[in-house]
């Protein structure tokens, strides 16, 4: 090949500028979108979970059976087209008993998720964006907490506060609550005051990381005031973590219920959570395998399912904790 | 400099001590910046060179008040700002800005590059809706990016696109005074010149004034018209940019010229390069001598008794050091 010297020419000024290369802009979340759909197994898993939400909430509009129905002839039946789980020793259908059970498992994620995002966000942002002394001393109360055996602290609430919820029940605008019973909103109350934890450890230590960050300086040296540096530069550093926390964290809540309720300090009679529907087939189990196996089933595909899902956006919003 | 400059910024005996803990509950005093004084003057660019760990970043971040000093003056256009609150301190934000070393940790990644220069705009209120985008475009364009990066991510920049976007947030609220904190010490070397040539084009335009910080000293000299020498939290020697270069008079000084490569064969040959022996001491509860008395060539008793105190040798050059100032060392003697 011939090399001229006119091949050499500098190019023309408005061909300069065009011939740069050109994406189109992609924002944040738009990125993180896109590495969650392609993480297949996370999206199945959240289509799992949006049927069983959806299911928890509508199914016990147009099902034929209440929770605490009790149908004297068809006691201990196994599982059929009339009673797609069967029926347990009462004659209550199992199926409407393990959508309750989802109803509350899934609100103990709900609260524990609600905590999470308030008294653990601004506990832990409170105490890493001041430092110092502060920090100090609210780490050490999060210690505390966290030195604290679970199984202890329930029983401990339920024997000091057990009857004053009874009683606010019986007197104050709670009562519409009550369904519920005290056992239900006791391990809401444990949990609640106890699952925050984490999520501030976890804030705390981004927002130490992240304020000491050249934009925060920047953001500073201009005169920002300290909640624009919260708003605008350390929430929206975090919120992806925050997430992802709070995803990993709701499993974590629906299995501490089942289990409490597992072990006779969870929710009461009639009401079912899928803790008590497997205690009570438990004892059953040679004769009635099918009533532990269902509300088992349950526990096994929502708690797997979240974790799928968390491991999925955990890859898609915080890049570098991909393994 | 031998005219008369009207002074934009003077620093007096400006101290910043850190707590920091020795563990067993026991702590001590940093003094990452200690007793330092200059003055810089309008429309100048003012070097501050030093190794790491000297205290230089700390002296630019105490002035534009992301510290709190320990003691002295911080005086802008004879207004002392050392120890003004946030609130009082807001106006005197807009005459000072700052343009950091690193241009990936500078720039919020989750903003577009038009909110991260738009930010100094919205903080003071300046310029709204088509203003601002107005004032957006014309910043960038003052850098040399056009106005379709507004709406980019930082990551989708270079790293020397990056520092030009850190100039044009420093450039948003027209300051008088900007502190460059290493601004191309973490740039590519054939970026830096870009940079370089920049910050010296704007300077003309607007008659800016720089507090160049950085650890190159060949390009702190063709950038600066006086420079700092630092060692150890102190000022050891100030001059006009020549004078220093060519008669250094301080050992530290003296130690860091002759460590600049010189681009040819036989001069590298003939000079004598000083090799200081041992390492820079700590600042934790530093000795009361001179600071540079544990690696100084030319060290004397008197020098670790007594700290030399800055001292006009010759009109415009300050230098801290009883072998420039030897009246100094007899008082300490008798």
């Amino acid at each position: 090949m011939e090399y001229s010297a006119d091949l050499f020419q500098p190019i023309h000024e408005s061909e300069r500028i065009n011939s740069g290369i050109v994406r189109p802009s992609v924002t944040y979340w738009q990125d993180a979108w896109r590495r969650f759909s392609r993480h297949k197994p996370a999206l199945f898993a959240a289509g799992v979970l949006l049927i069983i939400i959806l299911g928890a909430i509508l199914i016990p509009f147009f099902y034929p059976y209440t929770y605490d129905q009790q149908i004297r002839t068809a006691r201990n039946l196994a599982p059929s087209f009339q009673h797609l789980f069967g029926t347990d020793k009462l004659g209550r259908d199992l199926f409407i008993r393990v959508v309750y059970g989802a109803r509350i498992s899934l609100s103990i994620g709900f609260v524990a998720s609600i905590i999470n995002l308030t008294l653990g966000v601004i506990y832990g942002g409170i105490s890493g964006y001041i430092g110092g002394k502060v920090d100090n001393v609210m780490m050490r109360f999060v210690d505390i907490l966290y030195s604290i055996p679970l199984i202890l602290y329930v029983i401990l609430l339920k024997v000091v506060f057990q009857d004053s919820i009874k009683a606010a029940f019986e007197t104050t605008a709670l009562r519409s609550l009550k369904f519920l019973g005290p056992e239900l909103i006791l391990i809401y109350i444990v949990l609640g005051s106890v699952y925050w934890v984490g999520m501030a450890r976890m804030v705390r230590g981004q927002v130490l990381q992240i304020k000491n960050n050249e934009y925060v300086l920047a953001a500073r040296s201009m005169g920002a005031s300290g909640w624009r540096i919260i708003l605008r530069h350390l929430v929206p550093n975090t919120v992806g973590q925050i997430i992802v926390t709070v995803t990993m964290s709701i499993p974590d809540a629906i299995f501490t219920e089942s289990f409490l309720s597992f072990i006779g300090i969870g929710v009461s009679a009639p009401m079912a959570s899928w803790g008590s529907l497997a205690s009570d087939a438990y004892k059953g189990l040679a004769s009635y395998p099918y009533l532990l196996f269902f509300p088992a089933l349950a526990i096994s595909v929502t708690v797997l399912a979240f974790n799928i899902m968390g491991d999925g956006l955990r890859d898609a919003l915080d890049p570098r904790m991909r393994k | 400099m031998s005219q008369k400059h009207d002074v934009l910024l003077e620093v007096q005996n400006l101290k910043k001590y850190f707590h920091v803990s020795k563990g067993f509950g026991r702590s001590g005093k940093l003094k990452a910046v200690d007793d330092v004084s200059f003055q810089i003057f309008k429309g100048e660019t003012f070097g501050l060179v030093g190794e790491s760990g000297c205290g230089k970043t700390t002296i630019g971040r105490t002035i534009a008040r992301l510290y709190k000093p320990t003691a002295g003056q911080i005086l802008i256009n004879g207004n002392d700002i050392a120890h003004l609150h946030q609130r009082q301190l807001q106006p005197y934000r807009r005459k000072m800005q700052v343009i950091f070393q690193d241009p990936y940790a500078s720039l919020n990644p989750r903003m577009t590059v038009g909110d991260i220069i738009g930010e100094p705009l919205d903080i003071h209120k300046i310029a709204q809706g088509d203003a601002r985008q107005k004032r957006i475009y014309e910043l960038l364009d003052q850098v040399g990016l056009t106005k379709e990066h507004a709406n980019r991510f930082p990551h989708e920049f270079s790293g020397g696109q990056r520092q030009r976007i850190g100039i044009a947030r420093a450039l948003a609220l027209e300051p008088e005074l900007i502190i460059c904190d290493e601004p191309i010490s973490a740039l590519d070397v054939s970026i830096q010149a870009q940079v370089i040539n920049l910050l010296e084009d704007l300077q003309r335009e607007k008659g800016l004034t720089y507090l160049f910080i950085a650890h190159d000293l060949s390009m702190v000299q063709h950038i600066s018209h006086r420079i700092g020498v630092m060692y150890l939290g102190h000022l050891v020697e100030l001059a006009d940019s020549r004078t220093l270069y060519d008669e250094p008079l301080h050992p530290y000084t003296q130690a860091l010229l002759s460590a600049i490569p010189v681009p040819d064969p036989d001069e590298t040959a003939r000079r004598k390069r000083i090799i200081l022996e041992g390492d820079v001491p700590t600042p934790i509860d530093p000795p009361a001598g001179c600071p540079f008395e544990s690696r100084c060539p030319y060290v004397m008793p008197a020098c670790r008794e007594v700290r030399p105190v800055m001292t006009e040798s010759k009109p415009g050059h300050f230098v801290a050091c009883h072998l420039v100032n030897p009246v100094l060392v007899t008082l300490a003697q008798a």
